[in-house]
């Protein structure tokens, strides 16, 4: 595959390294916004290796994380009746409810199938016309073209046996709650490059304009990342605070229209709550009233099964950046992945779970090379 | 928001698992078997340490686990005795089929305490409507295996359930094999300062096996690294018979065999990541699946630690045989951070190294 030893590359690492080594004259805090660039974060050690003053902190963009347990409670109450497929994403299925999750579902006889693709879901349902399929349709801006492609199919196909629960989040008015609040130190932001692969960058201009900050759209392998701290940096020291898209090689500014298309067919921007965080005005998307057929809530009548968050969880402070996971009282004793106290520690993209599965002793110490 | 958020495969009646995750808690009452139990990570060692060895009580063994027993015999021989079960899906994959795997997998157990294998035993459970032509190209294959392998086959049981109680065929082997005298190599004896090395390219055998699941099929050239590793070790040991940790990589992957080797023996393991030989095919399937090729499963592959004074002589000896001719120094073993597994990233930090939770990728081997 291309594009791999290229973005891992020890020398030029270390010339990005140097540039932001030459380049910070005082103390910065960024916030990489998206769960897979925690992990590449933490799982390469760039934060070690970074000059003391530039702070990274560990944003929201964690899909399976920001799902609220009112939407796991109603996934597991879904995927336990009768004659139900229920598919999800693997991440989802570790996820506590208050006293289960989807993978005891399975052990108790419920019939949970992880799938790549909410298509393979729909082809289920079509294999299938006597059970109802359900698909869970969490996720950011990346994974929502699928799951409204999936819902055109089903309509075209007339199946009447699929739907979808649907948790989608959106990142530009998470980053303006993180912006207005009174308690952010975050100085710029690494904005997550799948994302603006679907959507574009437009969206972020007006936030960077309005709160004057710099917003990098960056990728995923190690050189990305190093290469949006390096451009963010660069721009704080020079008093801008602009749009940069570091991750050329996946985002254009207009982002993907096609895929943007349908999701303007399909979904509609609404209020969401985000777990550990709450209620974000116009964060979410749901089916529009077109589509509304195809909305398992309604279908399986679950609107009515509330669940509030377990007070100890300090899971919300970690997904705003207030804190790190390892300064959080429970984590790695009481809270780990095999009991977590809640998402962050579960998800491939959670920052408590990157922590645990990298950070788990006291750093030795790390030399650059390159 | 990663595209990797889609964590596992698709597999009708399953769950597949990525996360990671360390330090063990009781099973829970009423609690059920998940697949994860089954995986070969934390979860099965779990089983073993809060159900079957409570379970068995004085009737269990109290040795340090190994890849198989060692039993000492009257008159002073010793035996290598192990036990596995067969149920990859599909049966048939690029490299191989359940049964070499049923036949390798075993010898390379009994190998990994440096026995020369003697005998197999083979036993069926065949679902109800299982195509005959289907079972005598595994036993077709098991037949030439254990010819390569240099064992017998001497025994065996078939048993047929329902359809749709099974998955085709399910096979376990049995082996039984003698042990060198002089020859010692059980986990404990890993001692700081140990050179740790693979004996090649990690992570074939799961990606070539993956790329053929319903739901997921992807083009790949990659073959799985399927083999019989008894000549590797009886290479290693003519140069060494003091050889001191082999372990073979299995389900799991390296992470979880260093892992397990470092928690046994209560040392610490350091290796560099960029020494660790990843076929670029491996590296991209595990790219746009989200795995780590170091939690991927190998079936031809082992570990070794070996005293640094001989460690050239025995990798030049892997090196020359065909199983081990990808062989490399990966890293060492350390006092420090004792039960650890730490890499040195390519870009120069450190990182800790964990087993995966479960298994990675749902029924490999």
């Amino acid at each position: 595959m291309k594009y791999l030893d290229e973005f891992r590359d020890p020398a030029l690492a270390g010339r990005l390294f140097a540039e932001i080594d030459a380049a910070v004259t005082r103390p910065w805090a960024l916030m990489e916004v998206c769960g897979g660039q925690t992990h590449a974060i933490i799982r390469n050690g760039i934060d070690q290796l970074l000059p003391d003053q530039v702070e990274l902190i560990h944003g929201p963009g964690c899909p399976v994380c920001v799902t609220p347990l009112e939407t796991i409670e109603r996934a597991l109450e879904i995927a336990s009746g009768p004659d139900v497929v229920f598919c999800s994403f693997g991440d989802m299925l570790r996820v506590p409810g208050r006293a289960r999750d989807l993978f005891a579902v399975k052990a108790e006889g419920g019939d949970v199938r992880v799938v790549y693709s909410p298509l393979d879901a729909v082809a289920v349902a079509e294999a299938n016309p006597d059970r109802q399929v359900v698909f869970f349709g969490v996720g950011f801006e990346t994974t929502a073209p699928a799951n409204a492609m999936a819902v055109v199919q089903a309509s075209d196909r007339g199946l009447s046996n699929f739907s979808l629960l649907v948790s989608h989040v959106l990142v530009p008015p998470a980053i303006e709650a993180i912006l207005s609040s009174p308690t952010s130190r975050v100085d710029g932001f690494l904005a997550a490059g799948h994302v603006c692969s679907v959507m574009g960058t437009w969206q972020y201009e007006p936030l960077a304009e309005r709160y004057h900050v710099p917003i990098v759209v960056t990728g995923f392998e190690p050189l990305d990342v190093l290469d949006g701290i390096r451009r963010c940096i660069l721009q704080l020291e020079a008093g801008r605070g602009e749009v940069e898209n570091a991750y050329p090689r996946a985002v254009q500014a207009e982002g993907n229209t096609a895929a943007q298309d349908v999701l303007a067919e399909v979904f509609e921007v609404c209020d969401r709550s985000w777990r550990g965080i709450g209620m974000i005005p116009a964060s979410g998307w749901r089916l529009t009233p077109a589509f509304a057929d195809f909305d398992a809530e309604q279908r399986f009548d679950v609107s009515d099964v509330t669940a509030d968050e377990p007070s100890e969880c300090r899971a919300g402070e970690v997904l705003q950046g207030m804190i790190k996971p390892d300064e959080c009282e429970w984590f790695g004793t009481t809270c780990t992945p095999r009991t977590p106290m809640g998402a962050t520690m579960v998800s491939s993209e959670g920052a408590c779970a990157a922590y645990y599965q990298y950070r788990r002793i006291a750093t030795p110490v790390s030399v650059r090379h390159g | 928001m990663d595209e990797r958020v889609a964590g596992a495969v698709d597999r009708p009646a399953g769950a597949a698992e990525i996360e990671s995750w360390s330090c063990p808690t009781p099973v829970h009452p009423g609690e059920r078997v998940v697949m994860g139990h089954g995986g070969g990570g934390r979860l099965s060692a779990e089983l073993v340490e809060h159900v079957f060895l409570p379970a068995f009580g004085s009737a269990a063994s109290t040795a340090t686990p190994t890849d198989a027993a060692v039993l000492g015999m009257p008159g002073g021989a010793r035996v290598a005795f192990t036990t596995d079960t067969y149920v990859v899906r599909p049966l048939f994959f690029p490299g191989g089929d359940i049964g070499e795997l049923a036949v390798y997998g075993t010898v390379n157990d009994l190998a990994m305490s440096g026995a020369t294998p003697l005998a197999l035993s083979t036993a069926f459970v065949l679902e109800e409507g299982l195509e005959i032509d289907v079972l005598t190209a595994v036993a077709t294959s098991m037949g030439k295996a254990a010819l390569r392998a240099g064992v017998g086959l001497v025994t065996g049981d078939t048993k047929v359930v329902e359809r749709g109680h099974g998955d085709g065929l399910y096979v376990n082997t049995a082996g039984i094999g003698i042990v060198p005298e002089g020859v010692d190599i059980r986990p404990d004896r890993a001692t700081p300062g140990d050179v740790v090395i693979v004996s090649g390219p990690v992570g074939m055998h799961g990606i070539a096996v993956l790329s053929l699941r319903e739901g997921l099929e992807f083009g790949t050239d990659l073959r799985s690294d399927t083999a019989p590793l008894g000549a590797l070790v009886a290479a290693m040991l003519a140069v060494d018979p003091d050889v001191h940790v082999l372990r073979d990589l299995t389900r799991g992957g390296l992470a979880t065999s260093l892992c397990e080797l470092a928690d046994t023996a209560r040392v610490g393991v350091e290796f560099e990541e960029s020494a660790v030989p990843v076929p670029e095919a491996v590296r991209a399937g595990c790219g746009f699946l989200g795995l780590d090729p170091f939690h991927v499963a190998n079936e031809g592959k082992l570990v070794a630690f070996v005293d640094p004074v001989r460690s050239d002589h025995v990798l030049a000896a892997m090196r020359a045989t065909p199983e081990g001719a990808g062989s490399v120094v990966i890293g060492r073993v350390v006092d420090d951070h004792p039960g650890m597994v730490v890499a040195r990233t390519g870009l120069g930090s450190t990182r800790v190294v964990d087993r995966p939770l479960g298994e990675q990728l749902p029924r490999i081997c």
